[in-house]
């Protein structure tokens, strides 16, 4: 056939849409996803914002006004110290969503790196990328922790990283197991009779194929990051009051429940509230990833 | 009186893309000790028309619609899940494609046969283990099983494919059924075994007297075994009667494009190899493995390829054949590097290839290129047709990110695609346009020598012989010379030159096609060829008559 009868494609055609772009279309689609990302949009811009749309100063008390319910001027309460509920949830909020989106972008950077390597090269590498990560597994979390805080002092981002370093042990055996299965589809093997670098190869074509299980577990990762933050917080390795987040606003809460519900309740909904959007997104996120799933 | 009657069956899968009418008005009878035929391509309803017999199928989505089905008299449809347990039970049989995967990897053979006996629906019926025992194993031995008293005890896994069919159909026969329903049960075997197999499927069926449904999409097997044929397509019956009629003077169109379909004869395009000019040289190739499950010095190593040596002509094309594990696969892989060699060398074009670095190799590799065989696996899922088709051009820097639209569009028409399906996914295609991307990836780098391996085993008959002639339209306007693997017999004598028989990793024979056909030297290639299932009724009894 002449080159003449090929009809140059118009603009569009040859521009072209990409995983991503056909993801944004499908996950246009979803509702229940769009919510989620709302929500979380929403929670992202007022945490940004705090500090000037918060009604009160995080620490500023009122020990004669005490723990009160709802009311015009307190919308959420206020807690054993008078200090507003609405106010410090806000303020925690901006630590939990940081510790949940950075800690969690670390495990998932290096995850996936350390197990799409270990997974394609396999043999000996493998054995020792992962047998590292068993030592990892092994080592006691809190000792890990307490030892990082010790050598370079309480710092909220050496949280982030101690945290996320935890994380990524899980991510990285999630992937290798789906990069062991890939690289010896024939696909991977057509790129290698190509000649495409073994780099190029598992940026392209392993680590894309990757993607479903690697969203779903990162929707359950935040949320669990955060408790964790929470919890080394409760121990004193974390955050301090006055300063919030969400964990420990539970975590006294808990302790009050029974005369003042409010200060349990209020957070509570808050870390439900990311949660439930995080597993929309993440489920919209998996099924718009996957091209087997039709656009409309 | 027959056995089965079907009569006006309807199945209907409710998705959400509307409903698909996969079985529609179909209707045909089984006599005991018949054998029907049904045949047609995937997707043509053969299987779910069985499956939803015995209640096999999901539902939802699938959804009986109408028609009836008796068996003995007895309906089959509307019956109630305790008689239709006792239907699958006692009446009918089934036997599955893939003997790999349908017995459980955790329970001995012996166990799996007597598991129908012991465990039998109506408590009075339910035999001892002693009595189980003793009749899988006269069974076993019926089947052509060895030493079945052994044998008893072992797992699947110490199994060959063709012994785990013949367990399956000592299965099946356990509870000596009346009807014995066998889906593709020889498919997925080498065409040695699935000789061995017929034959006692047909030796079975006369003494024991039980109607057979044999699902197939291959008319050469079907010539062989069957007395009357069904003939499917896209859910509908197309043709009914008995063999001969079908075969020697069918008035279906359809029909007669299977039958057309069928790769059979001689290569009609001319020989272009220039015999004095060898593109391709290897020399006492040898790629062994560790093995897994060694036991001393012996067995340390699995000899995939072991001693091999061969040229290929510029211009050739060379069929390489034989039985699964031959290591013809791996030496297709070794040829282009992509399987380690132990010792020996490859040449191309005089120049090693082996032990050259993969940078060193990097310039070689778009001359060289490889059509594989499952066109679901060796495409990237989440790749367009056109990201898959423009990487190896980028790549090799053949094209720039201007011209690369223009390129993939001509390539796509080179292998006939549509233009419009350029942003499209694999999964949006059928398996004969997928095989057809996969072939124009393979060309993308205008490549000097393409290994095609078993490209056409998983596709269609019809779209096979299309893809058969798309690759040799291919090879003869990019002069491209071939290695065709494949353990298709008659497929490699249509397109190939030369034909290659290995066996065991090493090299039986060689030849040219026709004289190796005509002529076969030695003891294994004639097996080899004598197995081969011919579409003609008449020379498979003759040949039948001659084996019994």
């Amino acid at each position: 056939m002449s080159k003449n009868t090929v009809s140059l494609p118009s603009k569009e055609l040859a521009s072209g849409s990409s995983l991503w772009q056909d993801a944004w279309i499908k996950l246009r689609k979803n509702h229940l996803a769009l919510f989620g990302l709302g929500v979380l949009i929403v929670l992202i811009i007022s945490s940004l914002l705090t500090p000037w749309i918060a009604p009160y100063s995080y620490e500023a008390q009122n020990l004669d006004l005490g723990a009160t319910a709802p009311s015009v001027s307190h919308w959420l309460g206020t807690d054993i110290f008078g200090r507003d509920m609405l106010t410090r949830i806000m303020y925690g909020g901006r630590v939990s969503l940081m510790v949940g989106f950075i800690a969690t972008a670390v495990a998932l950077i290096i995850g996936i790196l350390w197990g799409a390597v270990a997974g394609f090269f396999g043999g000996k590498i493998d054995a020792i990328m992962m047998r590292i990560v068993d030592i990892l597994y092994a080592l006691p979390f809190m000792i890990f922790i307490v030892l990082l805080m010790v050598v370079f002092g309480r710092n909220i981002l050496l949280l982030f990283l101690a945290i996320g370093a935890v994380e990524w042990l899980t991510m990285a055996r999630i992937v290798r197991g789906q990069v062991m299965a890939l690289r010896n589809q024939e696909f991977v093997e057509a790129a290698n009779s190509l000649g495409l670098s073994q780099w190029t190869i598992i940026r392209r074509h392993i680590i894309p194929n990757t993607l479903g299980p690697v969203i779903v577990y990162t929707t359950l990762t935040i949320p669990s990051v955060m408790l964790l933050e929470a919890f080394l917080s409760f121990l004193g390795l974390g955050i301090q009051p006055p300063e919030s987040s969400w964990g420990l606003l539970i975590n006294y809460g808990v302790e009050t429940m029974e005369e003042y519900p409010w200060l349990l309740i209020f957070p509570g909904i808050a870390l439900s509230l990311t949660l439930f959007a995080l597993n929309f997104l993440g489920d919209g996120l998996r099924d718009a990833l996957d091209p087997r799933t039709s656009k409309d | 009186m027959a056995i089965l009657e079907v009569n006006g069956l309807k199945v209907y899968f409710h998705t959400r893309n509307g409903v698909v009418k996969a079985v529609d008005n179909v209707s045909f009878s089984v006599d005991s000790g018949e054998t029907l035929a049904i045949v047609g391509e995937s997707g043509s309803g053969k299987s779910v028309t069985c499956y939803s017999l015995l209640d096999l199928l999901p539902k939802p989505p699938a959804k009986i619609e109408g028609g009836s089905a008796l068996f003995n008299g007895d309906s089959l449809l509307n019956c109630s899940k305790e008689e239709m347990r006792k239907h699958r039970c006692d009446d009918i049989a089934i036997i599955f494609q893939d003997p790999m995967t349908s017995l459980n990897p955790y329970l001995t053979v012996g166990e799996q046969l007597m598991e129908p006996l012991v465990h039998h629906p109506d408590p009075a019926r339910r035999q001892s283990r002693a009595i189980a025992k003793e009749k899988a194993i006269k069974l076993l031995d019926e089947v052509g099983i060895i030493n079945p008293s052994l044998r008893f005890d072992s797992y699947p896994h110490e199994f060959s494919g063709g012994m785990r069919q013949r367990v399956m159909i000592a299965m099946a026969l356990i509870t000596e059924p009346k009807l014995l329903i066998c889906d593709e049960p020889t498919t997925a075997l080498d065409v040695t075994i699935q000789a061995q197999i017929l034959r006692l499927i047909k030796q079975l069926q006369k003494t024991r007297n039980v109607a057979v449904i044999f699902i197939s999409h291959d008319l050469g097997v079907v010539a062989g075994i069957a007395d009357k044929v069904v003939v499917m397509c896209n859910g509908t019956i197309r043709e009914t009667g008995d063999t001969d009629g079908i075969f020697y003077n069918t008035s279906d169109d359809y029909t007669k494009k299977l039958l057309a379909a069928i790769p059979e004869g001689a290569k009609v395009l001319p020989n272009r190899s220039h015999a004095d000019s060898s593109l391709v040289k290897v020399d006492n190739l040898k790629t062994y493995f560790k093995n897994q499950r060694s036991t001393g010095e012996q067995d340390r190593y699995v000899k995939a390829v072991d001693g091999i040596s061969l040229n290929i002509a510029r211009g050739e094309i060379l069929g390489l054949v034989g039985e699964s594990g031959s290591g013809k696969s791996t030496l297709g892989r070794a040829i282009l590097q992509l399987a380690p060699t132990t010792s020996g060398s490859v040449t191309f074009q005089d120049q090693q290839l082996t032990g050259l670095s993969a940078q060193q190799l990097f310039p070689w590799r778009r001359k060289m290129q490889m059509i594989f065989q499952d066109p679901y696996a060796s495409l990237n899922p989440r790749m367009t047709v056109f990201e898959t088709l423009s990487e190896p051009l980028l790549y090799h820097g053949l094209a720039n990110k201007k011209t690369v639209t223009q390129q993939v569009l001509q390539l796509m028409d080179d292998v006939g695609l549509s233009q419009a399906q350029m942003r499209k996914y694999p999964h949006e295609f059928s398996g004969g346009q997928r095989q057809r991307i996969a072939i124009g990836r393979a060309v993308a780098t205008k490549p000097e020598f393409i290994i095609a391996d078993e490209p056409v085993s998983a596709l269609d008959v019809t779209i096979q012989a299309q893809i058969l002639d798309l690759i040799l339209a291919l090879v003869e306007r990019h002069d491209l010379t071939m290695m065709f693997i494949s353990h298709d017999l008659s497929v490699v004598r249509y397109i190939s030159d030369r034909v290659v028989i290995m066996n065991q990793g090493v090299l039986v024979e060689q030849g040219s096609t026709e004289a190796v056909w005509s002529n076969p030297e030695q003891d294994y290639t004639k097996k080899l060829l004598s197995a081969i299932p011919v579409a003609d009724p008449r020379s498979e009894r003759s040949r039948n008559a001659l084996l019994d």
